[in-house]
């Protein structure tokens, strides 16, 4: 069952990014995705975070839009839609998320 | 979990990665109310489609729309009617800036000189008698003698259950004027008799589809996976319907759940303001619709439910590759 892990919101005014540890960041966001894709037979201490998200996963870019408006709530970030042929795998996602938060600060 | 290159050998996954960035948004536009003929059958006249807007006649209007269609993302003008080609000028403000397709019933020759790879689309119902019955003429004999050779069209041919044992004479004839053609059922709207589909012939159909790709590859484009699914209305066990269709237009879609869907689709009046329900007709029993963009788009958004095993997704690629060909994103 999906259960948000909070201590990475930053839904909360107060709240700043607890940590730039990229593993926690890829866990999170491979968490989101196998929930919002329904991603079978795979945990997020599982998911390759290097796997490529279009060519073996099969994500389209609907289910890109999907993960996008997850990843805005939890970080409280705008990944634009022009960005989302370069977000090819968790880790270059997490990535992504962690420069534009490092960018908001 | 199953990835995609555990479930492809070499030459599919090349195949797949082909085609799985194309990332295609496409949206239809009347371009006009108006039309050379009458069919009986065609969803736009019957469902009163023709009177919903009145057409918007500035051409910087035009002009203006298509740039804001860009801006949407719009990635593919599909352009049906009415009758498109008997309004070049508003063609022409798509064809300039956007990969273009033209739905024509091919009576009007689309000017090469002025469109020199717009894909065209020639719709055909049939053979001389069925032509005669439900569109008051034998429509191949113009539309051949103005495409002929033409390696940017191809005909859009709608089965009738009365075209049951006679489609290879329609397909040789299509080969013989050296163009392509891609199958398609009719949903018969305005339930004209004698031409609504039974089972047993939806059946019969299928196999005669399958027996056309197999005789004459180079000349059809399909997949046998897009005839059991558009003969079946059934996709790895759901029924087509309401709930599940890809082709609805995004900001009327109050679905919920809402479906897998094409993205930024809409279907645009002549007037460019009036958005229409989907693709097709909103008077039509979506449980029965046979559209052939609607069951290929409901194939191509729903990829990763097709792939749990080779077969499911070789189907899919297969499906998705007939369309990117049928609108030049790939070569034939």
């Amino acid at each position: 069952m999906f259960v948000p892990a909070k201590c990475f919101s930053l839904k909360t005014n107060n709240y700043k990014f607890m940590s730039n540890d990229i593993n926690q960041t890829i866990t999170r966001i491979s968490e989101i995705i196998i929930n919002e894709l329904k991603l079978e037979d795979v945990t997020p201490e599982t998911f390759n975070p290097d796997l490529d998200l279009i060519d073996e996963v099969g994500v389209d870019s609907m289910d890109l839009a999907t993960v996008a408006l997850v990843l805005r709530d939890e970080y409280g970030i705008r990944i634009d839609e022009d960005d989302y042929p370069k977000l090819t795998s968790v880790r270059i996602i997490a990535q992504y998320i962690i420069n534009k938060l490092g960018d908001k600060e | 979990m199953k990835t995609v290159s555990s479930l492809l050998d070499e030459h599919w996954y090349e195949r797949y990665k082909n085609i799985s960035r194309l990332n295609i948004r496409s949206s239809i536009y009347d371009v006009t109310n108006r039309c050379n003929l009458r069919c009986k059958g065609c969803f736009f006249f019957s469902s009163g489609e023709h009177e919903v807007a009145a057409e918007e006649n500035d051409m910087g209007k035009w002009r203006e729309f298509v740039k804001k269609e860009m801006d949407r993302g719009v990635n593919l003008a599909i352009l049906i009617g009415g009758e498109p080609t008997l309004c070049l000028d508003r063609v022409e403000a798509f064809y300039k800036k956007l990969p273009t397709f033209c739905a024509t019933n091919g009576l009007i020759k689309v000017p090469r000189d002025r469109f020199p790879d717009m894909m065209v689309g020639i719709s055909l119902w049939g053979d001389a008698e069925d032509e005669t019955i439900l569109r008051g003429k034998d429509t191949f004999k113009i539309s051949s003698a103005n495409y002929e050779g033409d390696p940017h069209a191809y005909y859009l041919y709608t089965i009738t259950p009365k075209q049951l044992g006679k489609t290879d004479k329609i397909i040789r004839k299509i080969k013989d004027v050296g163009l392509k053609v891609h199958m398609q059922l009719l949903s018969n709207d305005e339930k004209v008799d004698g031409f609504s589909w039974h089972p047993d012939e939806l059946i019969a159909v299928r196999a005669e589809m399958d027996g056309m790709l197999d005789a004459y590859p180079e000349t059809v484009i399909s997949s046998k996976y897009y005839h059991e699914v558009i003969t079946t209305g059934k996709m790895l066990d759901r029924s087509f319907g309401w709930m599940e269709c890809p082709s609805v237009t995004e900001p009327l879609d109050k679905r919920n759940p809402r479906p897998k869907r094409l993205i930024s689709f809409i279907r645009w009046s002549s007037e460019l303001q009036t958005m229409h329900r989907c693709c097709t007709s909103e008077t039509r029993d979506c449980s029965t619709c046979k559209d052939g963009a609607a069951h290929m788009s409901w194939v191509m958004v729903n990829k990763r439910a097709h792939i749990k095993t080779t077969k499911d997704l070789q189907n899919w690629i297969e499906v998705y590759e007939m369309f990117a060909k049928l609108y030049q994103f790939i070569p034939w």
